[in-house]
């Protein structure tokens, strides 16, 4: 993974520096509350229900052994003992002392890791596929174009005041597994018609109140115009975004006001002016940064060794987490493992220090000491032998960190909601837990197959509502806390934002709901169909019927 | 008293900022003065201005485009840039625009809500002057131009980013 320089280093000492004696200026009353909050924002820091929420950045989800140890002892040592990991690859922590974040913060500095831009209305974590540099369906591993755009949106000085928040994805597989569409700017590797690797970008996307999917900006740029390009993107939205409705000033409203045309001819002037300026992007910047996610020292191994296909006859509950959990890997005789960090009883992404030091640990004995977090909050393993992923699927289990439920129902996204969020306007983590317990028989989980259900407290969408294929939103009425059904979303290449299915649910009818949906699905699937599909050929009506079907 | 940062140091405020709901009176009331006037008061009072015998330069808002005073920028020995509040970040863009397209070599003047923890970021983008907010301290602002010793980025103030630096 990307390693720090002197110059990095540095930025990173200066910033913990000028944070700290940000917050000692706070705390002797030198600068006012509103004047601290775009600062504390920027370095991760929210003022939550119960105590401040530090959000770390993990940059497009890559962390080393050597982190999850320094998180695990920040979690001890400054927090209640446990972490969360979010919808965008990142860490946070619901229980640090405002006054201890600047050591927090020269903590993290020391294993390269921060909270810079984590939060506020700048340009957030560029976050990527879990699976890249070892997909098999990849054009190119993402990464180095990840770092190259996090070191140009890192402090930039023009866009630190945007008129809203603003995310990066970044996609090289065929399969999207970064939501892509619905970020503020989608970046796709793609392949021009001369087979040269370039990018095609999309803006405009988004989830929170206004969910859109985003518009094709450029079709095709080279990879030496990349910052050029994001560059004019940003410069246009910084200035026309609208800034007088904090509801209407994400970039998607701006494109949808003036239309993709005129943004589009807005940006193209902007880059004509700039695409050959000192932003072209050199083959040796390019070179260097693609040198950090060089592939790591693989064994030559077979695919499907005896010693794993053994275990598999032999082991059925291994099998199926096999089957679930582990993905093909671009090299024989390797293959992707994801923990699933969705245990019954447990708040989706909720990771224990103990948990941490253990992931750790296991990074080293079976992946080159690394591991991803994925957007769906769990935690990849991209490098384990096959024919060790007996003995690693045994260390799981010994901490409990064996859920074979990747991809299925219980699988869910899921924010912190009302029980830790300031914003949220209903819980979310009770409504998770009631579903898992409503469908605790796995069998059952394997029957229904591969479904993505999310759940937001707030119309903010961290839990990425709409683009569930059946997504689950908190609304506030009249102080009581009601839950609005979509179905019909998805975040992949077939990129669908969710419909509502009709008047919303108290809490306690929400697993008889999912329960409806689902028996709707499994009558009228066809073959393997999967539920999205389904839904896509019968429509919402037949899952309405039965909803809202009156007991006599 | 407002306080003015000049090229890294503290230095006297020569001009006074006519506010947008001025009228043109005020040239035959006070003569012989530097006045700042905004966008639509040196759009509309053209001639009176042309008569004044003081002098005269431009502050442009947040949502003032530099693009609207055509050629005549170059003639302004400064243009100050807004900031109706600090979080309001379009000056940034608008203060790049001047330097890197339009070649301004003037002084570039960030007037308004102006305050120490954002001058680092508004002399990367172009701004040489700082009207600073009468309430913020002048040592603890001119020290914040040394926040961070480099950027990644190429800005105004090092054009040459960092990955062809390194």
């Amino acid at each position: 993974m990307y390693q720090y320089d002197n110059y990095d280093h540095q930025m990173l000492a200066d910033r913990v520096q000028q944070f700290q004696n940000q917050t000692e200026r706070f705390l002797a009353g030198k600068l006012s509350e509103s004047e601290f909050l775009p600062l504390r924002l920027q370095n991760g820091l929210y003022v939550q229900r119960l105590a401040p929420m530090l959000r770390v950045a993990v940059p497009y989800g890559m962390l080393s052994s050597m982190q999850l140890r320094k998180l695990a002892f920040i979690s001890t040592h400054f927090d209640k003992g446990y972490g969360h990991f979010t919808t965008r690859q990142n860490i946070q922590f619901n229980w640090p002392d405002l006054a201890e974040v600047p050591d927090i913060l020269k903590h993290l500095a020391e294993v390269e890791m921060h909270a810079i831009q984590t939060s506020g209305n700048c340009i957030r974590n560029t976050t990527t596929d879990q699976f890249a540099g070892v997909a098999v369906d990849e054009l190119e591993d993402t990464r180095p174009y990840c770092e190259i755009i996090r070191q140009w949106s890192t402090f930039h000085p023009e866009f630190a005041y945007l008129p809203r928040k603003f995310k990066i994805a970044v996609c090289g597989t065929k399969i999207d597994q970064a939501a892509t569409q619905v970020h503020d700017i989608g970046i796709y590797l793609t392949q021009n018609s001369e087979s040269l690797v370039g990018f095609r970008i999309l803006a405009g996307g988004g989830l929170g109140r206004t969910p859109v999917i985003g518009k094709e900006i450029f079709p095709f740029v080279e990879k030496k115009h990349l910052l050029s390009a994001l560059e004019s993107i940003l410069r246009v939205y910084n200035r026309e975004g609208r800034r007088d409705n904090k509801y209407k000033a994400r970039i998607k409203i701006l494109v949808k006001e003036i239309g993709v045309e005129e943004f589009k001819n807005k940006v193209m002037t902007e880059w004509e002016s700039i695409k050959d300026s000192a932003l072209l992007l050199t083959d040796d910047e390019i070179t260097r940064c693609k040198s950090f996610f060089s592939d790591p020292d693989y064994e030559s191994l077979a695919d499907n060794p005896d010693s794993l296909s053994n275990r598999l006859q032999n082991d059925i509950i291994f099998s199926s987490w096999h089957t679930q959990n582990v993905k093909p890997h671009k090299i024989p005789g390797y293959a992707i493992a994801t923990v699933c960090f969705k245990e019954t009883g447990v708040a989706p992404g909720d990771v224990t220090d103990r948990q941490l030091n253990y992931l750790a640990q296991l990074a080293d004995e079976y992946s080159f000491g690394e591991v991803r977090v994925s957007h769906q909050q769990n935690i990849v393993f991209a490098d384990v032998r096959q024919d060790k992923l007996y003995d690693f699927w045994l260390g799981l289990q010994s901490e409990s960190m064996s859920s074979r439920n990747l991809g299925l129902l219980t699988d869910m996204i899921c924010c912190p909601g009302g029980d830790f969020c300031a914003l949220a306007n209903a819980k979310s983590i009770p409504i998770a837990e009631s579903i898992q317990r409503e469908f605790s028989d796995y069998d059952d989980l394997l029957e229904i197959g591969e479904i993505n259900l999310n759940i937001s407290g707030c119309m903010n969408a961290c839990g990425h509502h709409h683009v569930g294929n059946i997504g689950i939103l908190g609304v506030d009425k009249k102080g009581e806390e009601f839950y609005q059904v979509s179905l019909g979303g998805s975040s992949k290449n077939q990129a669908s934002l969710g419909k509502i299915i009709g008047p919303s649910f108290a809490q306690e009818e929400i697993p008889e709901v999912v329960q409806k949906i689902i028996m709707v699905y499994k009558d009228q699937r066809q073959d393997n169909e999967k539920f999205i599909d389904t839904y896509k050929r019968v429509g919402m009506e037949p899952f309405k019927e039965q909803v809202y079907a009156k007991v006599d | 008293m407002p306080k003015l940062i000049k090229d890294g140091a503290a230095a006297r405020d020569y001009w006074t900022v006519l506010k947008e709901a001025t009228g043109p009176e005020v040239l035959k009331a006070v003569p012989g003065k530097n006045f700042l006037v905004s966008l639509s008061f040196w759009k509309n009072y053209q001639e009176e201005l042309n008569d004044y015998n003081g002098n005269i330069a431009i502050w442009l808002d947040s949502d003032d485009r530099a693009s609207e005073l055509e050629d005549s920028f170059h003639n302004f020995p400064l243009i100050a840039l807004n900031f109706p509040i600090f979080s309001d970040g379009r000056s940034y863009s608008n203060a790049r625009e001047l330097r890197t397209t339009r070649n301004y070599q003037g002084e570039i003047r960030a007037i308004g809500d102006v305050l120490r923890d954002q001058l680092y970021y508004m002399q990367q983008c172009g701004f040489n002057a700082f009207a600073i907010r009468y309430d913020q301290d002048i040592d603890d602002c001119l020290a914040a131009f040394g926040d961070f010793t480099t950027g990644y980025q190429a800005t105004v103030a090092e054009p040459t980013p960092l990955f062809r630096r390194r």
